[in-house]
């Protein structure tokens, strides 16, 4: 895994550490609201410029990454700070950036230690980007963690009335997984030095371990135990519900937009790699979790009555198909899988902040309570439309694309999960369906007049819709830099 | 008697004691010094002993890499002891820094206390460069007397009158037990030299299941056992720790803690390596049971004090899981972690120091409510201290649990990793509480915040960047920590 070393430009590094900048820049702002806010701005503005640049002027790192940086770190136990983009990768960062963008925007009238809520938000950034583009097992718990601390605070400070609860309840079950993944890693680490003689936490150095089945069980067990409660595979989700609804808009965002595309990230990047053998054992018990979790939120989701909490179940539904993907082990699947974390962040994203623009406006979230908004309010309704047709994988719009990928890819290995998934995918199209119909149709139950969208929300809302019409018609400038990466990682963990 | 003299005087080795010795003679002078001024001025008290302290580290510093015996071999200023003691001369020097305007608040301003922590430094020194049972009893006494003086300085106050009460007769309790230690191996062995035990016990291998040779490791074990507060010897720490004056309890958490280490490794590897089956098995045991009992007694705790008191068991659990690994990463982690413990412990303190009223009725959870933006600076830093206790990357809490689990993965002992990371998780809960409390409750009462004294601010800015320096770029004090294990 040596790259070319020429002396790049370290865009990796920027980053990760531009957000990180600004955070403490924010933080040194103290009291100070307005600038905060416009630094935090800038700094997101920035970071998505650097995406951008990285998204049209692919680089070549050598050995199939598009960029690869390698600095030597703590020698002695061969860590290194590793950070490596692959198409994958590049697509969640641009995802990240995007979102952050978003997010910022819609925290702009965030008042209550305004300056603290900023940093936090870019510390968060700068925290997701690293996880996204580590390649040093200790680099990425590193990032991992980071990423966990400010989203706690978000919602412990910022967040409903059951916050504290909440954020308490997120950071237990995250941390309890990633403390699994911790343990695995030194194991993994100390099996390969021992094997090698050179120790080493790079994980291409790591993928040539030869591990007895027990080992590589137990230790995939580990790294799956953080992915798991990340992703959240059903049994595990509990928190995120609760995180979800608690937790003040641009937090809400971030959270199912990107934090837990880290989980599903982290099975793609480490622990389908690592342990070949045992994750292809693991295959049918994942698609039966995923199955299972599409259902049973699909279900939960449509006997919601709290709009924040159903968006949140057709979350953790939404993800149930991403893994059933992954499950499948195959190219067409994986690329749709991929491709629908992207475009679940863009649709559920924009519905997040839809409802808090509702929430703001009516002062509830019932749909007992809603009902009528098109006539009160027809713009904001009609993104809401929009984006919850897209949500339900309407033909022509942006989750259309990656789920039809899943399932064909899903159907050609195992017909049987298709057809069963399927049925969820029109489970879906129920509560959505629901969700619009309770919101912004029907008769007006209270009569009021309400403000219609914004400049700053139109500012928000419009890029995603117009990607979420882009995605949905014309897909391929997102898969293409999937084509040369999926297809190494599928061949390289199988035997 | 002519030879045995003359032994002892052609062995006499200045350069072997030189640090322990000036920085005594910086405190004895210290006390003359403190005749002849008025009582209540204790400002050159502090920079005398700041300077006595950084004159000492600067002769331990000079003398790293060239190791000095003298004494006929009880005295060994190697790298193990240059280590520990830099780690005591950081932790004497931050303790002492925040002492000064703790003690005017409290009503306390007495010089004396600076000489004492001056000497129980010292007594710290000799139990980590001891290589003779008398040496480390000498030393261990040295530092003890201190610190039961110093744990009831506040006389006026029943809870440090009790702490210091408790302490000492626990204290003097625990070191009957140590004594009867030493007493059974001269016994078994002849000789109070540590090599000397070791060289008799492997060449006379009869004699390791002599019940005498058991029961002396036991006895031997159990006093330092108390002293590193490890379950089932730890019901005094609480105590002590909560009615202790504050630096004070930083200290005792810190650097006491880290000789009694030093002096239970060296004695472990110097005298029953051939025992080393019997006392890691044994000390399997106490590692999880301190952790466990440390961890699970701390989420019920209330008084904030108490609840480091009881995480700094907890924190004893973890480095005994390096003394199990008993391997080079996982010495070299203890070593490292004992510097890293310091920093982010005496940090914590150093931030209740300016939290607390007088008197410190309010070092409660509730007592802390909002403390988190009002004092915007204390509450990011006891976040970042409570994050690194938690073992949270970046920070120096997570380089010195990494490198203690990793010791202990490589010796095989996988589970007693995962109970130890376990145990981490259940840490979790009891400090973020106080963040809970100091973000996200409202202050009840707007009471006056006390100020915030230079010198405090500057001791929790060196424990940050301490904290953020081991955390990040731990190779190289790792490295150093490498060339101090045997």
């Amino acid at each position: 895994m040596t790259a070319a070393s020429l002396p790049q430009f370290p865009w990796l590094t920027l980053l990760v550490m531009l957000p990180l900048a600004g955070a403490l820049l924010c933080l040194l702002h103290g009291n100070r609201t307005v600038e905060s806010r416009w630094l935090a701005l800038a700094t997101s503005l920035a970071v998505f410029g650097v995406s951008l640049y990285l998204f049209f002027c692919h680089g070549d790192g050598g050995s199939g990454w598009l960029r690869y940086e390698d600095v030597s770190w703590i020698e002695r136990y061969g860590i290194r700070y590793v950070l490596a983009m692959d198409g994958i990768a590049l697509l969640m960062v641009l995802l990240t950036a995007f979102l952050q963008l978003a997010a910022i925007l819609l925290a702009w009238r965030v008042e209550e230690k305004a300056s603290y809520f900023f940093a936090l938000l870019l510390l968060l950034e700068s925290g997701l980007m690293g996880i996204f583009l580590a390649y040093d097992l200790i680099l990425f718990y590193l990032f991992w963690e980071i990423a966990l601390i400010p989203m706690f605070f978000l919602i412990a400070v910022w967040g409903g009335e059951n916050r504290r609860r909440a954020a308490l309840k997120f950071f237990l079950y995250t941390l309890a997984g990633s403390l699994c993944m911790l343990v695995a890693m030194i194991t993994l680490y100390q099996i390969h030095g021992d094997q090698s003689g050179t120790y080493s936490f790079v994980i291409g150095d790591l993928l040539q371990t030869k591990l007895s089945s027990t080992q590589e069980v137990w230790l995939f067990a580990g790294f799956m135990a953080a992915f798991i409660v990340k992703s959240p595979l059903v049994p595990f989700h509990t928190w995120l519900t609760d995180a979800l609804t608690e937790a003040p808009a641009a937090g809400s965002l971030d959270l199912t937009g990107l934090l837990i595309k880290t989980g599903i990230y982290g099975m793609i990047r480490l622990a389908f790699p690592l342990f070949p053998n045992a994750s292809r054992d693991f295959l049918p018990i994942l698609a039966v979790l995923a199955l299972f979790g599409l259902f049973h939120a699909a279900w939960c989701a449509y006997n919601e009555d709290d709009i924040k909490r159903l968006l949140a179940y057709s979350s953790i539904s939404h993800l149930g198909l991403v893994v059933l993907g992954l499950a499948a082990w195959q190219l067409t699947a994986w690329e749709g899988s991929i491709l629908l974390m992207v475009t679940h962040g863009l649709t559920t994203g924009a519905l997040f902040v839809l409802v808090a623009l509702i929430r703001e406006r009516t002062g509830t979230r019932s749909l007992q309570e809603l009902g009528g908004l098109w006539g009160q309010a027809p713009y904001l309704s009609a993104m809401f439309l929009l984006f919850s047709l897209a949500s339900l994988g309407l033909p022509g719009l942006a989750n259309f694309a990656g789920e039809i990928l899943v399932l064909l890819g899903v159907f050609q290995v195992h017909p049987v999960w298709a057809v069963i998934a399927f049925a969820g995918v029109v489970f879906a199209a129920a509560y959505m369906l629901r969700l619009v119909q309770g919101t912004i149709w029907g008769p007006a139950k209270v009569k009021r007049t309400l403000p219609d969208l914004t400049a700053r929300e139109w500012l928000i809302l419009l890029p995603m819709a117009i990607l979420v019409v882009w995605l949905g018609l014309y897909p391929a400038p997102f898969i293409a830099p999937l084509h040369g990466t999926v297809a190494p990682l599928l061949l390289g963990g199988m035997p | 008697m002519n030879d045995l003299v003359q032994n002892a005087l052609l062995n006499v080795n200045i350069a072997a004691i030189l640090p322990s010795l000036i920085l005594v003679c910086f405190g004895m002078g210290l006390l003359l010094i403190n005749v002849f001024l008025p009582r209540g001025t204790t400002r050159h008290a502090v920079w005398i002993s700041l300077i006595g302290l950084a004159v000492t580290g600067f002769f331990v510093y000079t003398g790293w890499g060239n190791p000095q015996y003298g004494f006929n071999d009880a005295v060994a200023m190697d790298n193990f002891a240059a280590f520990f003691s830099i780690t005591f001369l950081v932790c004497a020097a931050l303790t002492i820094l925040m002492s000064d305007d703790y003690l005017r608040r409290e009503g306390y301003p007495v010089s004396e206390y600076y000489p004492l922590i001056l000497f129980a430094t010292a007594g710290a020194m000799w139990m980590a460069s001891g290589t003779d049972m008398m040496t480390i009893f000498l030393g261990l006494e040295v530092m003890s007397i201190s610190l039961y003086v110093l744990a009831g300085f506040f006389r006026g106050q029943v809870k440090s009158n009790e702490a210091g009460l408790k302490y000492f007769l626990l204290g003097a309790f625990s070191t009957g037990f140590l004594l009867y230690g030493m007493a059974l191996i001269y016994g078994v062995s002849g000789s109070t030299r540590l090599t000397e035990i070791g060289v008799y016990l492997k060449t006379h291998a009869s004699l390791l299941d002599n019940p005498m040779t058991l029961a002396g490791l036991v006895l031997l074990s159990t006093g330092f056992l108390f002293k590193i507060a490890a379950a089932p010897f730890h019901m005094w720490a609480p105590d002590v720790y909560e009615g202790a004056p504050t630096p004070i309890t930083a200290f005792m958490s810190a650097g006491p803690k880290a000789a009694a280490f030093a002096a239970f490794l060296r004695v472990m590897e110097y005298c029953f390596f051939t025992l080393k089956p019997e006392w890691t098995a044994m000390l399997w045991v106490l590692a999880v049971l301190t952790m466990v009992v440390g961890n699970v007694i701390a989420i019920r705790q209330t008084n904030i004090k108490r609840m480091l008191a009881y995480s700094s068991i907890a924190h004893a659990g973890y480095v005994l899981v390096g003394m199990v690994a008993a391997n080079e990463i996982g010495y070299s982690g203890i070593l490292f972690y004992m510097l890293a413990y310091t920093f982010m412990n005496i940090g914590a303190f150093a931030v209740l120091v300016l939290a607390g009223k007088k008197g410190e009725d309010n070092l409660t959870l509730e007592g802390l409510s909002g403390f988190g933006f009002k004092k915007p600076f204390l509450g990011v830093a006891m976040t970042i201290f409570l994050f690194s206790l938690m073992g949270l990357p970046p920070t120096a809490g997570f380089a010195g649990k990494f490198y203690i689990f990793a010791g202990a993965i490589k010796a095989g002992y996988i589970w007693l990793a995962v109970i130890g990371v376990l145990n981490s998780a259940i840490s979790l809960y009891y400090y973020l509480r106080v963040m809970v409390y100091m973000y996200f409750r409202d202050p009840e009462e707007d009471y006056a915040w006390v100020a915030m004294p230079g010198a405090v601010v500057v001791t929790i800015i060196i424990a940050i960047a301490g904290v953020f320096y081991l955390g990040i770029m731990p190779g190289e004090v790792m490295e150093l920590a490498k060339q101090a294990v045997f």
